[in-house]
């Protein structure tokens, strides 16, 4: 049977408290707090992030195939996913895919995946859903909003959970929008939206396949239904019959926000950390049409429960001040730092550094086995030339031998924290540390490698790992 | 292998006043620097038979033509040089090891930099000086460190190896840099000239954490030049040539960027090439036979850490020795008695032969104010890069 094999979440760092920022617009006090995504974050880097909790314990190269679903993609050309592949190390003649345009582009990928999968031509696939939208300073949508990535593997052996059946429908509609040329979220009246909107299309195609498929309300042990806010939710789930107190599952709106095409993900991945075996899900995607997919728990679930992932990325967390959030997103303009502005890449150079640099490998000397990052051509140790196998630190902790705060770097969020970080079995990287809090590093930390955005400069977004603590 | 030592002296040295030099060009220190030494030598500018320049960012991308049309050297080799942080003390090395094979009489080295026309605060790029748009693995992933925060991570493990508080460890520091800038105000040409104290030190906005403001040196303009001649031609120039007794240069493979045995507490390249010159100068003991230093004192730790790595003192040893005053002007052995980078200013390709420019004058007893009782050998030390990677020079002249 074909379905999802494992599943992971990434929920960035930082929290900002929607009290704080109704301090500074006044209006409604929402409740809860959003997940906001670090200054060195993004689409690519969360993605890589979900991919890489998601596929733990498995063998990149294993997989065939990979689809990335997002409405803030990079680049407009240029495909994000095969930037996710690199990163996360996936073999040369896998497949991949950006989809985008919808919020419920995520259900999509599965979809594809599982097609994929059925008819032969993959054995397995990755797809991943990312997102950080934004909304203008004193709106609702910036409370909204969450930043966030998930990711499922699916594949015909051990799985966790079969898909049984699918239903669609698509739908041309104003309501929640973005031309091209702008940055933030527009749309149409809050009822319009609702009604005509998300009620209505959520309502008809769930309806529908119901008589297809021949289900009811009571037939679920929970409902996994997208909805960007609490109000949304429990409106649409009475009016297709759940309890709310036992069968609806929570949207995460208090704890991390709407985070778009990633949410429908996230909330399945919530509810399979607390499902049970023989579980029935209906899981529902929204935007611009409505999925619904059927799914049944296995005995599988047990063996991968332990994770907990969405319990753990909620737990690790720091508040965020409400102007730093405005300069991380480049909102407000700072004044720029008198230093050198940052040089433009070459594209050249990139290529040449495309598996140290994304894939984070170093090498091994065949000669003495001392391990070294970056890749060398001449063993620092024994001097052998030529003589390495690869040897990849994504994966691997590492422990901080020494450490500066720095404020003379140009940083977003200063001071700057820079470590050396050596491995276990041998290795050391000079990284920058981030996601921390700078009283808590010490010599001897553990910390573990993240995938971040360096800087934008002349079209170029280039990217390179970090080490953080452990979370 | 032979010595350099006695084979070449030194009969003419010039220095600028180093500084935010707003009103001077690259080119106006140099022809300060250079007829300054002309005219310490008794040189005519004709007699010179080849030329070194060295200058880390100035007058690139070809800063040897330049040279030339500069000072009108007239069809003579002219040659570029940078090494980092220690590019003049190259130069002095290069110009030195020709006059010293034969191949000409009579040279000049000079080292210039025009840090302050750039517009910014610190250096230029530290992208460049950290030397990671060179390293080709990691172009332009670079990590975000500048040379305050890599020094700084030196004073984080040096602290942590030797059990000092970060207080403890900052006042120890903070002592070093009261001692250059009480050395600054006797040193009319440096850029800083008056006394703090610790708690200012202490209190001051932290650069780099556990670096504060005053444990940064200064960012300055700046240009020195030095004329050799083969040792028995020198007495014809003047009664009280210096003599070079040692020129060694060690550039480390930055191991402190990759390997783990590299504990970030020493500047290993600094031990090598004390121990270089100290094998060519014959020099046994050098905390008995070394009587002056000019130390590369960009940050306060590098000066402690450099006591250790030149055997002035032993593995930790430093704090005890500051506290007992062994580097002050009136101490055992006087280090940094311009100032240092800290206070006389570190042009970076001009340093490593204003560092020479301080022993000349004190071998030749011309330090006014800063003379040192005595001066017997003195050495010369200029590091650049970081203390995970660094090219250091150690060099050692004396009567």
């Amino acid at each position: 049977m074909v379905g999802i094999k494992s599943y992971g979440v990434y929920i960035p760092y930082f929290r900002l408290s929607r009290a704080e920022v109704a301090k500074s617009w006044g209006g409604y006090p929402y409740p809860g707090e959003r997940a906001v995504a670090n200054y060195d974050e993004d689409t690519i880097t969360m993605a890589v992030a979900a991919c890489r909790d998601c596929i733990r314990g498995f063998d990149p190269q294993e997989v065939d195939s990979l689809f990335l679903a997002s409405t803030t993609f990079p680049y407009g050309e240029k495909q994000s996913s095969s930037m996710v592949a690199a990163a996360v190390d996936l073999k040369k003649d896998a497949l991949t895919l950006d989809l985008s345009g919808s919020l419920k582009s995520g259900t999509v990928g599965v979809r594809l995946a599982f097609d994929a999968i059925r008819s032969g031509s993959a054995k397995s696939a990755l797809v991943s859903a990312s997102d950080m939208r934004m909304g203008l300073p004193s709106g609702s949508k910036e409370l909204e909003f969450g930043d966030g990535a998930s990711a499922f593997f699916l594949g015909d052996t051990e799985v966790i959970a079969t898909i049984d059946s699918f239903y669609t429908s698509n739908e041309d509609l104003f309501d929640v929008f973005r031309p091209v040329e702008e940055n933030y979220i527009r749309s149409w009246e809050d009822r319009f939206c609702r009604e005509v909107g998300y009620n209505r299309v959520v309502l008809e195609t769930v309806t529908a396949a119901a008589k297809k498929f021949k289900f009811t309300a009571r037939d679920f042990t929970k409902a996994v239904l997208y909805a960007p806010n609490t109000g949304y939710l429990t409106g649409v789930a009475r009016m297709l019959g759940f309890d709310l107190k036992t069968q609806v599952q929570d949207s995460l709106f208090n704890t991390i926000g709407n985070t778009g095409t990633a949410l429908s993900l996230m909330m399945l991945a919530s509810a399979l950390d607390e499902a049970k075996p023989g579980d029935k899900i209906l899981w529902v995607g929204y935007g611009d049409g409505c999925d619904v997919m059927v799914l049944t728990v296995t005995d599988e679930i047990t063996k991968i429960q332990s994770r907990k992932t969405v319990q753990k990325h909620l737990a690790s967390k720091n508040s965020l001040s409400y102007p730093k959030y405005l300069r991380w997103r480049s909102v407000i303009k700072t004044e720029p730092p008198m230093r050198p502005r940052p040089e433009p890449a070459s594209a050249v150079a990139l290529y040449r550094d495309r598996k140290c640099g994304m894939a984070l490998y170093g090498v091994k000397c065949r000669q003495c086995g001392t391990v070294q990052y970056p890749v060398q051509r001449v063993c620092m140790n024994c001097l052998a030339k030529d003589n390495f196998e690869d040897y990849r630190f994504a994966d691997r902790i590492g422990r901080i031998t020494t450490f500066s705060h720095d404020n003379l770097a140009v940083s977003p969020d200063p001071p700057s924290t820079i470590a050396a970080v050596d491995f276990e079995e041998g290795g050391r990287i000079m990284m920058d540390v981030t996601d921390r809090d700078p009283a808590e590093i010490k010599i001897g930390m553990p910390v573990e490698m993240t995938f971040r955005h360096i800087r934008y400069v002349e079209g170029i977004h280039n990217y390179w790992w970090k080490c953080r603590p452990v979370r | 292998m032979e010595s350099i030592k006695d084979k070449v002296a030194i009969v003419g040295m010039g220095c600028t006043k180093f500084g935010e030099n707003w009103d001077k060009s690259y080119d106006d220190m140099i022809i300060e620097a250079v007829y300054e030494a002309y005219e310490d030598a008794g040189m005519d500018p004709r007699n010179i038979q080849a030329y070194w320049i060295g200058s880390y960012w100035s007058g690139m991308p070809a800063p040897s033509q330049p040279l030339s049309a500069i000072l009108k050297v007239g069809y003579k080799p002219v040659t570029r040089i940078e090494n980092m942080c220690a590019t003049a003390s190259d130069a002095l090395r290069s110009a030195a090891y020709a006059v010293a094979s034969g191949v000409c009489d009579i040279a000049l080295a000079i080292g210039a930099e025009k840090l302050k026309d750039s517009g910014f605060s610190g250096l230029p790029t530290d992208e460049i000086a950290m030397g990671i748009t060179s390293t080709a693995p990691n172009t332009f992933r670079s990590r975000n460190f500048t040379a305050p925060g890599h020094f700084a991570m030196m004073a984080t493990s040096y602290f942590n190896k030797y059990g000092l508080s970060p207080e403890e460890g900052r006042r120890m520091l903070a002592k070093i840099m009261v001692k250059n800038h009480h050395n600054g105000t006797l040193s009319p040409k440096a850029h800083f000239q008056r006394e703090i104290t610790i708690e200012q030190v202490l209190n001051a906005p932290m650069i780099a954490w556990p670096l504060g403001l005053f444990d940064c040196c200064g960012v300055s303009d700046g240009a020195a030049a030095a004329i050799l001649v083969r040792e028995e031609k020198a007495k014809s120039f003047r009664k009280d040539p210096v003599y070079i007794k040692a020129l060694q240069i060690a550039v480390g493979p930055q191991e402190g960027y990759m390997n783990p045995r590299h504990d970030w507490t020493m500047v290993k390249e600094t031990y090598h090439a004390g121990l270089a010159a100290y094998a060519e100068a014959g020099v046994k003991n050098p905390r008995n036979d070394v009587s002056m230093a000019e130390v590369h004192d960009c940050f306060s730790i590098t000066e402690a850490v450099t006591y250790e790595d030149l055997q002035f003192t032993r593995r930790g040893g430093a704090k005890e020795e500051v506290d007992s005053g062994t580097f002050e002007l009136t101490g055992d052995l006087p280090v940094n008695m311009d100032g240092g980078l800290k206070c006389f200013g570190h042009p970076i390709g001009a340093t490593g032969l204003r560092m020479m420019y301080e022993i000349y004058k004190q071998v030749q007893g011309k330090a006014g104010p800063r003379q040192v009782k005595n001066p017997g050998l003195g050495l010369t030390h200029n590091l650049g890069g970081t203390p995970g990677g660094a090219t250091v020079s150690v060099c050692i002249v004396g009567p």
